[in-house]
């Protein structure tokens, strides 16, 4: 009998806790945090003030809750799903590629939005972003697995003296030969990303010049849709001098070497424009491929407390708006882009805010379109191979 | 009664037996001395390079980007694609041009080093020649990007010397030529052959230096011309020296992929390519695939290479 009461008290106890892991194992309280969260991010994301003491957003997250902040940078999106497989990290800062392969693989959880304040703070048009939401278990409601974290879009860098002060209004000037404003032909005065995702930049060009391919999504290419994009990059290849895939090497080369067009991000053009360069950004009539990253969080993260607060610390204004000026990103938080000395009152507006439609953001292609039309489309690592062809001259 | 003493290895311990089974049985000793070489290169070094082998006889199935784990040679049928073709034949061509260049270049100053410096002369020029190898190999490369942009120290100083023509004639040679000398051909084979030179200027030297003087006399006072002694006693002597040089300018050429990333038309040398299949595409077999070529092209160099004696003269 005594027994019995024991095991009744003990069961009363323990209801609270096992409600807080109802739902799909989705919490529904924040507790005491435990003293540490391991985030997977890309470098330059969590800055604790190391590399230039104005940008640091972690030592106070860390005095307030007395969770240690761990940053485990990765350099690609490969890197960052294999990070996740091994597990032990609580977060990670997926871009759109990545961010689909975890939930699909069950490596993240969906976040209870309730416990998350800010997230009615979150820009609109980020709330229910397809790269995060998903109704993976087809109850017909999607889940929410992350918080938006920071956008940005890949820009046309152009000089402003080559082009007489008349921002260019089309990627032709990187694509197809032609007279410049300043007399010379664009012919080895330009640039183009040296990465295989910049065949997208080709095919989005084509959706809107070369309508009758039927391109609707520059990252599902059957594969006639493919080779013409190829032969675009192979009619751009006779332009390039060279193509870029290091930032300060591309700043190099818009300084020394006579660069006057290329893709770029607002990093390099934000840095060259404090440097006095004669540069400007635009995005051009086509539109511009772009990147969006979500902070997801691990399915077995070992520290969900903490991981809920750094969730809810990252939509922070300060964070959002130093962080935006360091990266030369977008915050994912409008509110962010007021009052920000970092940022300044344009910081927003240059590194693209008004130019989220315009945007098609990143994901990796895969052998199934994304676009409905089945199993088609040309993956990923072949356009790895054929775009090493066109750089090198085939 | 005096007891008898206690038996020799009883009384030193167990360091003393030891060494007793070492003396009685010395290849024990030698197995000793060389086992953490031998484990060092049997398991992390034959053994890694046999894990990646075997990879190359897996591939990468497009549907789901997944490694398959089963025997095929479809990943090395893929290095006879046209594009990769180019890669191989790009890179071993530059490796050649390379490695004649740096032979022809580092030969006379290592003539010189050997039988005319001496003293102060001799230990400023082996400075000269190591100086380099002491700071960063990346801050050289940097520090090249400099002199070779279109804005840089030799652009500059062409534009003051009015000889801006033949800069442009170099870099309008179709194939080789760009839009500056580093975004072209020329500037990566420039930066390489800068680069690697000491490595061929060191091996020459010590060749020369083992010439004896004796025998240069001997030639001279049976009546042979300089000109004659250096081509029938000094450049065979010195060639297994040449050769060996051309060891490390060749394969240092073969594997590098800082250069040709931040120098030329940004087309694909092998580093590279491995870089990028294995890290960007995750095509870990066709990565490893294509590091055999550069194995099997130094193989085949190295065969020739002891045939003309370099090995002597390591």
């Amino acid at each position: 009998m005594k027994l019995k009461l024991a095991l009744l008290i003990v069961g009363i106890l323990l209801l609270p806790l096992s409600a807080a892991f109802a739902q799909d194992g989705m919490m529904t309280a924040v507790g005491e945090g435990e003293g540490q969260v391991d985030i997977i991010a890309w470098a330059g994301y969590i800055e604790r003030g190391e590399t230039d003491p104005a940008y640091d957003w972690v030592t106070e997250f860390e005095a307030a809750t007395s969770c240690v902040v761990n940053v485990k940078t990765a350099a690609t999106s490969d890197e960052m799903v294999a990070l996740m497989n091994e597990g032990r990290f609580d977060l990670v800062t997926a871009s759109g590629d990545a961010s689909l392969r975890l939930i699909y693989g069950g490596r993240v959880q969906p976040v209870n939005l309730d416990l998350i304040p800010s997230w009615g703070m979150i820009d609109e048009r980020l709330q229910n972003a397809p790269w995060h939401t998903v109704d993976v278990d087809g109850d017909g409601t999607a889940e929410h697995y992350g918080v938006p974290y920071q956008w940005g879009a890949n820009v046309l860098m152009y000089n402003t003296a080559a082009f007489g002060d008349q921002a260019p209004t089309s990627w032709s000037v990187v694509f197809e030969e032609q007279t410049l404003a300043d007399g010379e032909s664009n012919a080895g005065r330009v640039q183009a990303y040296d990465g295989p995702i910049y065949v997208a930049d080709a095919a989005m060009y084509l959706m809107h010049h070369q309508p009758e391919l039927g391109i609707t999504d520059p990252y599902s290419l059957d594969r006639d849709q493919f080779n013409a994009a190829l032969d675009l990059l192979r009619q751009q290849r006779a332009l390039v001098g060279r193509y870029w895939h290091d930032a300060f090497i591309q700043i190099d080369d818009f300084v020394n070497e006579g660069v006057v067009a290329s893709s770029s991000w607002p990093f390099q053009v934000n840095l060259l424009a404090s440097q006095g360069a004669a540069v400007g950004s635009v995005i051009p009539e086509e539109g511009a491929t772009g990147w969006a990253d979500t902070t997801m969080m691990h399915v077995d993260a070992p520290h969900p407390n903490c991981a809920y607060m750094w969730l809810e610390h990252s939509l922070n204004f300060s964070l959002q708006g130093d962080l935006a000026a360091w990266f030369g990103s977008v915050p994912a938080v409008p509110a962010a882009c007021e009052g920000n000395d970092l940022l300044g009152e344009t910081g927003c507006q240059v590194n693209g805010f008004e130019n989220f439609d315009r945007i098609q953001f990143w994901r990796t292609p895969t052998a199934t379109c994304q676009d409905g039309r089945g199993d088609i489309c040309v993956p990923y690592y072949e356009w790895v191979s054929a775009y090493i062809g066109v750089i090198g001259g085939r | 009664m005096i007891s008898a003493p206690p038996p020799l290895a009883e009384r030193r311990g167990l360091l003393h037996s030891i060494s007793i089974v070492l003396y009685r049985f010395p290849f024990l000793s030698v197995i000793a001395l060389l086992l953490p070489i031998l484990l060092w290169i049997g398991v992390i070094y034959l053994g890694s390079l046999t894990a990646m082998l075997t990879q190359g006889f897996f591939y990468l199935d497009g549907f789901t980007g997944r490694i398959v784990r089963e025997f095929t040679l479809r990943t090395y049928q893929e290095l006879l694609l046209q594009q990769n073709i180019d890669i191989f034949l790009r890179t071993i061509v530059m490796a050649a041009a390379v490695t004649f260049t740096c032979a022809l270049l580092a030969f006379p100053l290592a003539y010189f080093m050997a039988r005319f410096a001496s003293g102060r002369t001799k230990a400023l020029l082996y400075l000269g020649v190591m100086l380099p190898l002491w700071s960063s190999y990346l801050v050289r490369i940097y520090a090249w990007k400099l002199i070779l942009a279109q804005e840089g120290i030799i652009g500059w100083l062409a534009n003051a010397l009015g000889l801006t023509g033949i800069l442009d004639a170099i870099l309008s040679i179709p194939g080789i030529g760009g839009p500056s000398l580093s975004f072209s051909i020329v500037g990566v084979y420039i930066v390489f052959v800068y680069i690697w030179l000491p490595y061929m200027i060191l091996p020459i030297n010590a060749a020369l230096e083992r010439v004896p003087k004796s025998v240069i006399e001997a030639s001279g006072d049976l009546g042979a011309r300089p000109g004659y002694t250096f081509r029938r006693i000094i450049l065979p002597l010195a060639f297994p020296g040449v050769v060996a040089g051309s060891i490390f300018t060749f394969s240092l050429t073969l594997g590098d992929y800082i250069i040709p990333g931040v120098f030329g038309n940004s087309s694909y040398f092998i580093g590279q390519a491995v870089l990028v299949q294995q890290g960007t595409a995750g095509n870990i077999p066709l990565a490893a695939a294509m590091t055999v070529v550069p194995i099997l092209v130094m193989g085949v160099y190295l065969l020739g290479a002891r045939r003309l004696g370099a090995f002597d003269a390591l």
